[in-house]
């Protein structure tokens, strides 16, 4: 019976798109993450020493600044891409857009959960209307949108195109948004790279900045492993959505 | 190019002006918004006061939103929109055209809605009116500006009424935060109309970047 299957249906033809290359590349990104990521767990739970008002709270801030970073990263990847597939049309740019843009929101929302957790215990309140915060609810929000435009019903390549625009404009938006809201006034952030304005209060900890580094080092990695397999994931996707039309052109003559 | 585009502005505005269908729903849902604002805040408080300046943007994005969505949708319908495309202009006359036709719109909203929520509010201006029409001006400008592109941007989709707010609430908080403060200090306390003035520049800068912006990526969004 397999056998007669198996001349019945020629085996199907090979759609050439982008090549899921994955071995080696896979490979280095995985190992590069857990590596960096256990690094990270020493560095933050035994390296760092614990902050003397908050205490142990303050741990948090070592998911929540990587995060944020990442998040920033990703909407600027989905940035670049935007552009590059509308000069250069590919699938591939729309697809590394479209993951990107993803990652972010996941980032922003993880970002966005674990702020007002430390901003409970430090500054006393869940929420602040303050840049920083606001800014980054509006870029979860734009990015949201971004994921609706991507939901349109249509031929790819048409929610492609107003999705890259929307991506440029929507990433663009994002500096006016900070330096609008920043005219409410900022009290709450600490700057915590550099002097702090009153020279007091700001700055960090050497051991505290070295775990940071390596937390930001991990959640790269990670950000990297993710986009990549969220790339090749997606690739399959339209492999196999290519499949389908075959078979159903194949069925309908 | 301007010559098209005031072309479609004209087309627009006379089937308006026609069926008065989109300027007659936009100026009673304003009056609509101002009723419900009138339930959530109590007009005969004294604290109320301080809201009629943010009111103000109330009412003009949300009656704004239905003539967005009016405006590309109704294009699309008798796939007048392929027409318009196919006609020897460009993508960003097209824009143009339909930024000229909603704008004058929003202003005709805004001048018979307004006078009516200060009447009805018993608001008295401290302030310089000229200054307000200012404001007005700038605001409406920055959002019908992004808001007629994004309506071309949504109007590919099915759901594009419900896609357009999404897509322009966030997009457009910066305009909406900068003109929000300058109403509110230029009419109730015009002694701070320094920054005032400042947030009308930084709203005016928006207003350039965007619209430039808009016309550069048009050509994408309305592509076959």
């Amino acid at each position: 019976m397999s056998m007669n299957l198996e001349r019945e249906k020629a085996p199907l033809p090979i759609v050439d798109l982008a090549p899921v290359k994955s071995s080696m590349l896979t490979k280095i990104l995985y190992g590069g993450m857990v590596v960096s990521m256990l690094a990270a767990f020493y560095f933050i739970f035994m390296y760092a020493e614990v902050e003397k008002t908050m205490g142990a709270v303050q741990k948090i801030f070592y998911m929540h600044v990587p995060s944020a970073w990442v998040a920033f990263l990703a909407f600027f990847v989905t940035f670049v891409f935007s552009i590059l597939f509308l000069i250069k049309r590919k699938r591939v740019y729309d697809t590394y857009a479209y993951v990107s843009a993803e990652i972010g929101v996941v980032f922003t929302a993880i970002v966005l959960t674990t702020g007002p957790i430390w901003a409970k215990s430090s500054w006393n309140t869940w929420w602040a209307w303050e840049p920083r915060l606001t800014t980054t609810l509006i870029l979860f929000f734009l990015f949201m949108a971004y994921l609706m435009v991507r939901q349109m019903d249509g031929v790819w390549d048409k929610k492609a195109r107003l999705a890259a625009v929307f991506g440029i404009i929507g990433f663009a938006d994002v500096p006016i948004v900070f330096f609008a809201i920043r005219w409410w006034q900022s009290k709450f952030h600490p700057i915590v790279f550099g002097d702090g304005p009153s020279q007091e209060g700001g700055g960090i900890a050497p051991s505290m900045l070295v775990a940071l580094l390596v937390t930001i080092a991990a959640f790269t990695f990670l950000y990297a492993y993710i986009l990549h397999k969220g790339v090749s994931f997606e690739n399959m996707k339209i492999k196999v959505g290519h499949y389908k039309e075959k078979l159903r052109e194949k069925l309908e003559n | 190019m301007l010559r098209a585009a005031l072309t479609i502005a004209k087309k627009d505005i006379y089937s308006e002006l026609r069926t008065k269908q989109v300027l007659g729903t936009m100026i009673i849902f304003a009056g609509l918004v101002i009723l419900v604002l009138s339930f959530a805040f109590d007009p005969a408080n004294n604290t109320t006061k301080a809201v009629i300046p943010g009111a103000v943007w109330i009412i003009i994005v949300f009656s704004g939103i239905l003539g967005l969505n009016r405006s590309l949708v109704s294009e699309q319908r008798n796939e007048t929109m392929h027409g318009l495309m196919v006609a020897p202009m460009d993508a960003s006359s097209i824009y143009l055209g339909k930024f000229m036709a909603n704008f004058s719109m929003i202003l005709i909203v805004e001048i018979v809605s307004i006078p009516f929520l200060f009447l009805l509010f018993d608001f008295k201006i401290t302030g310089s009116i000229l200054y307000f029409i200012l404001v007005l001006f700038v605001g409406s400008f920055g959002f019908i500006a992004i808001g007629t592109f994004l309506a071309a941007l949504a109007s590919n989709s099915k759901s594009s009424e419900m896609l357009l707010p999404l897509l322009l609430f966030p997009m457009t908080s910066p305009v909406l935060i900068g003109v929000t403060q300058a109403t509110k200090i230029i009419l109730t306390n015009m002694e701070k109309l320094s920054t005032a003035l400042s947030w009308m520049q930084l709203v005016a800068a928006y207003d350039v970047i965007f619209f430039v912006l808009c016309f550069l990526l048009i050509e994408y969004v309305l592509e076959v």
